[in-house]
């Protein structure tokens, strides 16, 4: 048991920032991911998750691998193209799905050719699958101070924001605030997306963001333990995915996306609220 | 009686093409006014317009001392996320949005309001069930305590009534009366002529311009009905092939 659980943490440094990597972006991005579900926005989500590359690719251009380059990059192309896709969607006759679809397109080929330019294969590699186990002090540190921000704004707008998607004719006639919360929605997202960016990579960000807010939908109809239970998907997700690629050699990004997938997996088929289990035997009905 | 709203003159619309035009009088507080008229002849823009969130393109509205936090909007039904996982009880509490806002505590005495309006429309027991699981009347009835938690003033319903059973239309129009009675100024976007002439004292009949306003009887007159409808087949024409109209 301690063989297995927590030796891997206790004697390798890698490790234990590698955890406390995954658990801190989980308590923030996971409860986004609930809000991008709600409104119908994953693909959103995804489309902004591949915007942040060519940024962070033009970060990289000039100043290398360079933490500091490569989040300001990332931030400014994510909130560009979340910007440019809502623009796009609203004033063309272009569906938004399509919409979203040419710029996520466009944006991981820019980016590729971008790192091409002066990278090599493992720098290209590094950017779009993530380097969890290679999470310095520095990057732990703006990765933690993003989720701290986020998780202040997110308490700050959670009742317009559960409203505007609810009633969002009601939370009109009540305040003015929607389209501010929604712009600050967005820079949230981008946010996490740059943070799980770093320890991820382009490619496997947003899985953090969808899959356990995806998988929690299954277990509850209340959006607030719904929050919970998809941080609590995430952290696990985490370190299982963790412990799997250090004991079977396997890739430290996909192995945490993949655990993801699995309590997706099993949510769907087990989860109380609509998972395939209750529809195939729902069981006795209530007596009156 | 002192007039709670006015109209100056108003024209209220989107990207310029008007969907309420010329709209002059004034609603006088406690009134309880049916807003008729046949589809797309603006009524539910001028709820928007009253409530704020749809601006004139020309023309005023006169809120005489009231607050616009003072009016309570009941949305059309069918703009709301029913799918959204949320409890009856969180969406009752969204009424008392004017006092407790982005952040203030909801407490003990706030509690006691809020089961106290659920209570009120005959929700009890159904606090904690998510709105999903609510059939369309019992979903009306959620959204009536919300407005009771509210509070106002002024009351606008956007068809407050559409396809529910006859038994909560009818419970749910005695609160509509309890209102009136509390002279709370109530205005409802309607579509059945027997409810208005039955329940409601004045109506203004709508057609992108007013046909006619004053009392129900006199207002829905078989030559206005006729009137209405006349105007509203112009528009469907101008509609499909003249753009801008403004």
């Amino acid at each position: 048991m301690y063989e297995f659980f927590i030796a891997p943490f206790s004697e390798f440094d890698f490790m234990r920032r590698a955890l406390a990597g995954v658990i801190i972006l989980s308590l923030s991005a996971a409860p986004i991911g609930i809000f991008l579900m709600l409104r119908r926005m994953s693909l959103a989500g995804d489309v902004m998750a591949h915007a942040i590359l060519p940024g962070a690719a033009l970060g990289f251009l000039v100043a290398g691998l360079d933490l500091f380059a490569m989040t300001v990059g990332g931030i400014a192309a994510g909130i560009t193209v979340a910007v440019a896709a809502g623009l796009v969607a609203r004033f063309t006759e272009l569906k938004e799905d399509a919409a979203l679809a040419a710029f996520y397109l466009v944006s991981l080929a820019l980016g590729v050719t971008l790192i091409s330019l002066k990278g090599s294969n493992v720098d290209l590699f590094r950017v779009l699958f993530g380097s969890v186990l290679a999470l310095d002090n520095a990057t732990l540190l703006v990765i933690a101070s993003f989720t701290t921000f986020s998780l202040f704004a997110l308490a700050l707008i959670w009742r317009p924001l559960v409203l505007e998607c609810v009633d969002p004719g009601f939370l009109r006639s009540v305040s003015g605030s929607g389209t501010l919360v929604h712009l600050l929605f967005l820079a949230l997202v981008v946010l996490n997306l740059v943070a799980a960016f770093h320890a991820l990579g382009t490619l496997l960000a947003v899985g953090m963001m969808m899959l356990p807010a995806a998988a929690a939908r299954f277990w509850t109809q209340d959006v607030t333990r719904m929050a919970a239970i998809s941080v609590l998907i995430g952290v696990l997700s985490g370190v299982a995915g963790l412990l799997v690629s250090f004991h079977a050699n396997l890739p430290t990004g996909p192995a945490v996306i993949l655990a993801a997938g699995s309590v997706y997996g099993v949510s769907v088929l087990l989860g109380p609220v609509g998972g395939l289990r209750k529809r195939f035997s729902p069981g006795r009905h209530l007596e009156a | 009686m002192a007039a709670a709203l006015g109209f100056k003159n108003l024209t209220l619309g989107y990207d310029r093409h008007p969907a309420v035009h010329h709209l002059s009088g004034e609603i006088a507080e406690g009134t309880l006014l049916a807003v008729v008229g046949p589809n797309g002849a603006g009524k539910s823009t001028l709820l928007k317009g009253i409530v704020g969130v749809v601006h004139p393109l020309g023309g005023q509205i006169a809120r005489h001392g009231i607050d616009p936090k003072d009016i309570a909007y009941l949305p059309q039904i069918a703009e709301i996320d029913r799918s959204f996982p949320i409890s009856v009880f969180d969406l009752v509490a969204m009424g008392l949005w004017k006092r407790a806002g982005l952040l203030g505590g909801i407490g003990k005495a706030d509690r006691v309001k809020i089961e106290t309006a659920i209570d009120g429309v005959g929700l009890r027991g159904f606090e904690h069930r998510a709105i999903g699981t609510l059939s369309g009347g019992q979903m009306q009835r959620a959204l009536f305590a919300r407005l009771l938690l509210q509070d106002a003033r002024v009351i606008l319903l956007d068809e407050p009534f559409a396809s529910l059973d006859s038994k909560t239309v009818s419970d749910l129009l005695e609160l509509v009366h309890r209102w009136h009675g509390e002279k709370r100024t109530v205005v409802a976007v309607l579509h059945d002529f027997e409810m208005v002439r039955q329940h409601f004292p004045e109506a203004l009949l709508l057609a992108r311009e007013p046909v006619a306003w004053g009392r129900t009887t006199e207002t829905l007159s078989p030559e206005n009905l006729l009137k209405a409808r006349r105007i509203s087949e112009a528009f469907d024409d101008q509609d499909g092939n003249s753009e801008d109209e403004a």
